[in-house]
């Protein structure tokens, strides 16, 4: 049976607009950004203000009980090159040419806190098939239950900012991230990289009062000193403050809407992009595999109604007398 | 009702040790990861942690076991009786497939004594693209298992429980093309969680349906293979005139396949990037030639009916297919930072080892289960 133009050209037609139709439907069944949980806490992390003292990863190292990581025989130092199963806050460091003006892009250096960002809408949560990584209702903490992980690592393909590290290594291995020091909290205590910050370049508390600060630093003038809060904001003690000079902020919040929002927020003197965070939409990627998820099945209610039909066809083809062959 | 025969011959010999020693060799491998555990053996990473035993295993293994679903959909939902025959290998190789990559995400997942956890309600994420997919082809590989038992049965000559079965077959038989369908569509749907880090040549929103698409074309060119290979290897008269009906539809499934896969890229603007030269968009060209060159293959009807151009066409798309598929899970995804990925031994052989069990299985139960309606050789070369 040679093909008939006409019939070639119909299915290229049909092909086509069947990719003019469901591409966009698809991807219009997105929801609605994520409001801030009632006890959101977080951190606002300001690269003009940290030096780059590491105070965060060694506070960081106790809190958790984690080991150094280290090329050095004696051990005498943790110099992690990135996050790993060890090491769940880094500092790294930006440098261009000769490297020495501060926070500017050219000829400058920079500083940048990665760890987890603790998301509005987590991608690791979604992904999660054993609801391992959970997002706390009441203070938006996404935390880890290796009690119910069975260490498939889709949170880690998932995850933009390729936060959860895993336990290579080990025999019964878990997924290592951040997790906001939330099992200090019922000692009273907060997240230990912002106890132990020297210049007020980790800051901790609720979030309605870090994006308030934030903005507020954003409107400050460039070169005069100004008063920055130390640690941790929303107590009721008024907290201790440090007088910096203001740095030329890059007039963006990271994280305010990068995905739907994160609870742990940057301000930077230089670009977002050269201090190693993504250039990401306003929705989770998550969102798009929802929604088409959510077209396809319907609730189940497609595969429900595809299996009756199927069994309707195959009875059909059964009682028109074809011997049926069930094998 | 054609009769089907068990081939006869013997088991145990050349090709069958060959491949118990590669058995042996991945068992050794996979006794390492359990003591030292995933570390000590593979070379995935934090930024690759899925590696081949998630791409080629379970993605491209699935796929390649797409034979019963695929058969299954022609045989029994368009009811086409002249599929029958092929039907009962294909679920042979689906068994198979399915069986073993459910074995291969046993060995590949870091904490597998709590796998049962995706099936306790308190657990499961039905938001979970992994999960769907994960209790799909659970589900499946029992449904595969009831479709093949009359096979078994027949052996046994379990009469009347083979008369109970096939009174409930149907609802395992539309059960056995609804699964795959959504399985298949989801290992599509799991990659676009990847966002940024998927490559703009293999990111899009039609993931769910080129996967399904693969899924089938695969299947059938499985099929077709398999039908060709074994009519050589165990002398069995070849299955031409009802493979190449096959074949067109293959043909059909493969060009809407290409007009959307194509035109997708094309029109999201980012086909430039293809000719780049980076391995990358190499990959994507040799993937896109293989499934171009057996697209042209099938596309005359007179290649339709020679089984050499048949085998090749057939291969042509299991490689493309196959490609296409494994560049969506690790070619085509970059987390950034430098990141490197490629498959340790440990890793290598282990995946040989899950393939060799495979043929093994298939060369057992074809000379010992009735599985082929054809006139059983008086001997065979494999």
């Amino acid at each position: 049976m040679k093909i008939p133009r006409r019939d070639f050209l119909k299915l290229s037609a049909g092909g086509g607009l069947l990719l003019a139709t469901v591409g966009p439907t698809a991807a219009l069944a997105s929801t609605e950004k994520k409001a801030l949980p009632p006890e959101a806490v977080g951190i606002l992390y300001d690269s003009t203000l940290c030096v780059g003292c590491q105070a965060c990863m060694s506070a960081c190292k106790v809190a958790n009980k984690m080991p150094i990581e280290t090329d050095d025989t004696y051990k005498r130092s943790d110099t992690p090159q990135d996050l790993s199963a060890k090491t769940l806050n880094i500092i790294k460091r930006y440098q261009d040419g000769n490297g020495t003006a501060k926070d500017q892009e050219k000829d400058g250096y920079a500083f940048i806190k990665r760890q987890c960002m603790h998301c509005l809408d987590p991608s690791c949560v979604s992904a999660c098939p054993v609801s391992a990584l959970r997002k706390d209702a009441k203070n938006g903490i996404v935390s880890y239950n290796k009690d119910a992980c069975i260490g498939c690592r889709y949170c880690q393909i998932a995850c933009p900012f390729n936060i959860p590290k895993f336990q290579w290594e080990s025999t019964t291995p878990e997924i290592v991230k951040c997790q906001l020091c939330n099992h200090l909290l019922k000692e009273g205590k907060y997240a230990a990289c912002c106890t132990a910050c020297p210049t007020g370049a980790s800051l901790y508390g609720p979030m309605e009062m870090l994006i308030a600060e934030a903005k507020r630093r954003l409107r400050l003038e460039p070169g005069v000193y100004a008063d920055f809060p130390l640690n941790r904001i929303g107590t009721d003690s008024p907290p201790r403050t440090t007088s910096h000079k203001v740095g030329q902020y890059i007039q963006h919040i990271y994280g305010e809407n990068e995905v739907g929002g994160t609870q742990n927020l940057m301000l930077a003197g230089v670009s977002f992009s050269k201090l190693g965070l993504p250039d990401l939409p306003d929705e989770a990627f998550v969102r798009l595999a929802d929604g088409i998820q959510y077209a396809i099945y319907k609730g189940m209610a497609y595969p429900l109604a595809l299996l009756g039909a199927l069994i309707y066809m195959i009875r059909k083809g059964e009682n028109n007398g074809e011997q049926i062959d069930k094998g | 009702m054609e009769q089907k025969h068990p081939l006869g011959g013997r088991v145990l010999n050349g090709p069958f040790v060959f491949f118990l020693a590669l058995v042996a060799l991945g068992a050794y491998f996979t006794v390492q990861r359990f003591t030292y555990g995933l570390g000590a053996v593979t070379n995935m990473n934090d930024g690759y942690p899925w590696g081949i035993w998630i791409a080629l295993d379970v993605v491209v293994g699935t796929a390649l076991a797409c034979g019963g679903y695929s058969m299954a959909l022609l045989a029994y939902a368009f009811n086409r009786g002249e599929y029958h025959p092929l039907v009962r290998p294909a679920l042979l190789t689906s068994l198979f497939g399915y069986s073993l990559a459910g074995v291969s995400v046993i060995i590949d997942i870091g904490r597998y004594w709590q796998a049962y956890n995706i099936i306790l309600p308190w657990h499961s994420n039905l938001h979970s693209v992994m999960f769907e997919v994960a209790l799909c082809i659970g589900t499946y590989c029992l449904v595969v298992w009831i479709e093949f038992a009359p096979a078994v049965l027949e052996k046994l000559k379990a009469e009347r429980l083979l008369k109970r079965l096939n009174r409930v077959l149907l609802v395992f038989i539309a059960l056995g093309i609804l699964l795959p369908t959504m399985h298949q569509s989801s290992l599509g749907t799991m990659m676009l969680m990847a966002g940024y880090k998927l490559s703009p040549l293999w990111r899009t929103a039609f993931l769910p349906l080129l996967f399904l698409l693969t899924a089938l074309i695969i299947g059938f060119a499985v099929v077709m293979y398999e039908s060709l290979y074994s009519s050589v290897a165990f002398r069995l008269p070849k299955e031409t005139p009802v493979l190449s009906k096959l074949a067109t539809v293959t043909f059909w499934c493969l060009l809407l396949f290409m007009v959307i896969r194509i035109e997708d890229v094309n029109l999201r603007g980012v086909l430039p990037l293809a000719f780049d030269g980076s391995f990358v968009s190499n990959m994507f060209l040799l993937e896109n030639s293989f499934l171009l060159g057996g697209l042209f293959l099938l596309m005359y009807p007179g290649n339709r009916k020679c089984p050499k151009l048949l085998f090749l066409a057939a291969t042509c798309l299991l490689i493309g297919g196959g490609l296409y598929r494994f560049n969506t899970y690790i070619t085509g995804f970059d987390p950034g930072n430098g990141w490197q990925y490629f498959p340790s031994a440990g890793e290598l052989c282990i995946t040989f080892a899950i393939v060799a069990v495979e043929i093994l299985g298939y060369l057992w139960c074809v000379k010992r289960l009735p599985i082929f309606s054809a006139h059983t050789p008086q001997t065979t070369s494999v």
